[in-house]
């Protein structure tokens, strides 16, 4: 009956509704998938319930007043405006619930500052609008991308599954251990929040802070960032995937062996067609999102590059700006985010597209020789 | 001594100056009251025009109306505009207007600084809506304006923002002193400080802790100023600077502030309550110890908006049992209120709905607020839209309809006829349904895993958005019903009696309707 009714009201969501008929009406929170997410879950639901009961217990007698003490049914009021008895009543069981409630919270909370005896540690850096993850003990880590597309966003393609809740590169984590996060930003103050966790904590440039899970199911959970970044807040999610070990393990290696063949890519000899190809893709990840796709920019937050004196005047302050970022505004440090490849191929990029036609080249020996002299 | 009472009197007889001056230069507790009050309406429909262009981006997933810059400017200045322009404003006319007539007080203790204190808030809101208009857009950082967001990433009108907080912040503390010297000096004879009506105590506390943190508030701007012209590193962590001091300062006054805007509707409920039960107050006395209470435990509570930030384990703690603390005297008001009009006398003119309304909307905003109290579980609740809903329910229909009240309650007062029972009754309906329309689903978004200050979202929070929106579309346009029923009210309706309500008490209603210019110009005795 119960399916029926529900597969009737999806119908007819459909119906009403086309572009978003398989949405759902989640009202109330996920136990979630790891001890802590299943303890606040059980805290959200005691208080929850003591809230009923007193509203059931006040709004009672008030509609009772409501209903039996108008003036209209020809209520004549009383007179009483006191009384100790009830007054000390009223003040001391409240007291004595909230006591019974904190018990629970304060072993909760003690539980979830225990960040020792972890078994796999990861700093988590929040930037505009991206998160880095870096594996502490294998010297190894990757920026985490928004993947939907822009279309999507702007309602020329329908909407995937995972609508803005989806990255290009995820978080991968090894199930049944204890996982350490080191928080921290780059930028502004971001916040790290997969619900079904049961962690949010806020990534504060300058500081570093701490939180933990241990997930047992394999799965791929899904949260965003939950403070006030600036201009893309909606659209840097996070994206987490637990696997069994030794699948962790293999894909550590596979990462590892990439970004060393990565490295290897420096020493080609690079066409500027090879340049700008790639320097076209780099562009849509790293820069867009600030300097629009077409270059055209936000000003003054965020310049144009289409025409811009940077862009195409000299080559020099064009690679220290995007090395070495400028202080004092959004533009990041990008020296260290991007490969010396990436580098290369965004600079070229954006000194030959849009009509900013250049004719300039930079090869990624050069960037690294840039580099090295700093 | 009788010579000079003489002279005094036969001035009595003025009335207001012609034209403009009477506006700009009155010192008329009535005049600079309504004049709070009508600025505070246009501050309400600004902000309410930037909510409604929020709802209408968020009516669906996907940028439609408005690009994320512009979202972001958006809520903030809804949230600047509300808490500085509209609900505070609407108190401090409330108490222009009121203060003096329940104390029996001819005028406010500090009539030109009232003036004054007036006609900074237009200066300060110009400023602050201009940045609108200037190159990079207005504030785009959150009402709260977290550093470093707000001062090495925030546009260059930051600046102008800061002067505008500086000014409100002047307007607020001369405001706050001019009540204060008021009710402490100006008192009717026989007027015990127990003997106080609650919408006296209420303004009196409100006072102090306005005069306790909008220095802080100024404090903090003022070192935004410096990080963002002068070369500091207040909140700047590469400079040896700290972005958590930026919050623990905010908060400091931030928390207090959430009491200033509640404290005054508290004082006028626990009038109007009474009035339409026909029955006194219950629990005058405890009343007045749980809004002190509650003003005490406001200062020692603000680290409950950081739970997130890694503060450690023992304040962590220290900050969770102080928060849920004040449920306590909070329970205790409630409490009182019911026991009110337990075994009344009941009526429900368009005052005692809203009234009523507020008590029990309020009550659920509390709930959320035990809720977030509980420092694990905001770790799942912290800056999502069950924030949201919980901070809206406690201001829409806690102060915004404590206002309401307020102001059906004493328009007859002001005006001298009674406003269109039928037209306000509708007002409430409306008011009630549309604001629990968009506010309630906003508890289930958040529960879900929607953040706040998002300007798109994922498909499954699709469903309670755009009933959400719907439901703030309905309580917005039902506010122009207002400005109508406010508008036919003054120009004319049926007489209203010195005392319209049958079970009202105080002073006020035992001076005609419409108030004269001058009241109280010889002091009542009160017994």
């Amino acid at each position: 009956m119960r399916v029926h009714a529900k597969r009737a009201g999806a119908l007819l969501g459909g119906l009403v509704f086309p572009t978003w008929s398989m949405a759902d009406w989640t009202m109330n929170m996920t136990p979630g998938v790891t001890g802590t997410s299943n303890d606040i879950f059980g805290l959200h639901m005691t208080i929850l319930w003591i809230c009923v009961v007193i509203g059931v217990v006040v709004f009672g007698v008030m509609f009772w007043s409501i209903f039996a003490h108008r003036k209209s049914q020809g209520h004549k009021p009383a007179n009483f405006h006191e009384n100790t008895m009830v007054e000390i009543l009223w003040t001391i069981i409240p007291f004595v619930i909230l006591v019974v409630m904190a018990i629970p919270a304060t072993a909760t909370l003690v539980d979830m500052y225990d960040t020792t005896e972890s078994e796999v540690d990861i700093k988590v850096t929040g930037y505009q609008w991206k998160w880095q993850y870096e594996y502490v003990d294998q010297e190894f880590g990757y920026f985490s991308n928004l993947a939907t597309p822009r279309d999507q966003i702007e309602n020329r393609q329908d909407k995937g599954e995972n609508y803005l809740l989806e990255v290009d590169n995820p978080l991968m984590v090894p199930v049944g251990k204890k996982v350490r996060l080191l928080l921290t930003a780059n930028d502004v103050i971001h916040s790290w929040w997969v619900p079904e966790f049961g962690v949010k904590k806020d990534a504060i440039p300058g500081f570093i802070n701490e939180a933990w899970f241990r997930v047992d199911e394999p799965g791929t959970y899904r949260g965003q960032c939950t403070e006030l970044c600036g201009k893309d807040h909606g659209f840097m999610p996070i994206v987490v995937e637990a696997v069994p070990e030794e699948k962790f393990n293999v894909w550590l290696a596979e990462q590892k062996a990439a970004a060393e063949k990565e490295r290897e890519l420096t020493q080609k000899d690079w066409t500027m067609e090879e340049l700008m190809a790639r320097g076209e893709k780099a562009y849509q990840t790293a820069c867009a999102a600030c300097h629009q796709p077409d270059g055209s920019g936000a000003p003054p937050a965020f310049p144009a590059l289409k025409g811009s004196p940077i862009a195409t005047g000299d080559m020099t302050a064009h690679i220290d700006i995007v090395v070495n970022g400028k202080a004092g505004t959004a533009m990041q440090a990008f020296g260290n985010q991007l490969s010396e490849v990436d580098l290369a191929a965004v600079i070229t990029y954006e000194r030959n597209a849009w009509g900013n036609n250049t004719g300039d080249m930079v090869t990624p020996k050069e960037i690294l020789d840039y580099k090295n002299q700093q | 001594m009788s010579a000079v009472a003489d002279t005094h009197a036969q001035e009595h007889h003025h009335g207001p100056a012609k034209g403009i001056s009477r506006w700009l230069l009155t010192t008329n507790h009535k005049d600079i009251g309504t004049m709070y009050l009508v600025f505070s309406f246009a501050m309400f429909l600004l902000g309410g025009t930037m909510a409604m262009v929020i709802r209408a981006e968020l009516f669906q997933p996907g940028l439609q109306i408005v690009q994320p810059e512009f979202f972001n400017q958006m809520t903030t200045m809804h949230g600047l505009i509300m808490v500085f322009g509209a609900v505070m404003p609407a108190f401090v006319g409330l108490a222009n207007w009121m203060l003096p007539l329940m104390i029996g007080a001819p005028d406010m203790a500090l009539p030109r600084m009232n003036n004054w204190s007036f006609w900074l808030l237009p200066c300060a809101f110009l400023i602050l809506v201009s940045t609108l208009f200037m190159e990079g857009g207005a504030p785009n950082f959150g009402w709260t304006f977290y550093a470093p967001l707000s001062t090495t990433y925030g546009p260059p009108s930051t600046t102008f923002f800061i002067f505008a907080i500086h000014i409100m912040g002047i307007s607020s503390i001369m405001g706050a002193i001019n009540v204060i010297a008021t009710i402490l000096n100006l008192r009717a004879p026989g007027m015990t400080l127990m003997k106080m009506p609650l919408f006296v105590w209420t303004w009196l506390i409100t006072a102090f802790l306005l005069i306790a943190v909008m220095p802080v508030l100024a404090g903090v701007v003022t070192m935004m100023l410096m990080d963002i012209n002068f070369g500091t590193s207040f909140f700047d962590a590469s400079g040896g600077g700290d972005p958590v001091l930026f919050q623990h300062v905010f908060w400091f006054f931030g928390h207090p502030e959430v009491y200033i805007m509640i404290l005054p509707a508290f004082g006028a409920v626990s009038h109007i309550i009474p009035a339409f039960s026909r029955k006194p107050l219950f629990g005058y006395a405890s009343m007045v110890y749980a809004v002190g209470a509650i003003a005490l435990l406001s200062f020692i509570v603000w680290a409950h908006h950081m739970f997130t930030v890694g503060v450690p384990l023992a304040g962590q703690l220290f900050f969770m049992y102080a928060t849920m603390l004040i449920a306590v005297p909070t329970g205790v008001k409630v409490f009182n209120w019911v026991a009110t009009m337990f075994r009344g006398s009941l009526t429900f003119e368009t005052p005692m709905l809203f009234a009523v309304a507020f008590v029990i909307l309020f009550t659920i905003g509390g709930f959320s607020g035990l809720m977030l109290a509980i420092a694990p579980a905001d770790f799942q609740y912290h800056d999502t839209y069950f924030v949201v809903a919980h901070f809206h329910y406690v201001l829409v229909p806690g102060a915004i309809f404590g206002i309401f009240a307020s102001a059906y309650f004493w328009l007859p007062k002001w005006t001298g006829h009674m406003y269109d029972e039928t037209l306000a009754k509708t007002h409430f309906w409306l008011s009630f349904i549309g604001m629990n329309l968009a506010f309630f689903p906003m508890h289930f978004l958040g529960l879900a895993g929607m953040p706040r200050r998002i300007p798109d979202y994922a498909l499954q929070f699709a469903d309670f958005n755009m009933v959400s929106s719907i439901g703030a579309f309905m309580f917005g346009a039902t506010q122009l019903l207002f400005l109508l029923i406010v508008i036919k009210c003054v120009k004319g309706g049926k007489e209203a009696a010195a005392k319209p309500w049958d079970g009202a008490e105080g002073l006020e209603w035992t001076v005609p309707s419409p108030a004269p210019y001058h009241t109280f110009a010889t002091p009542p005795e009160v017994k």
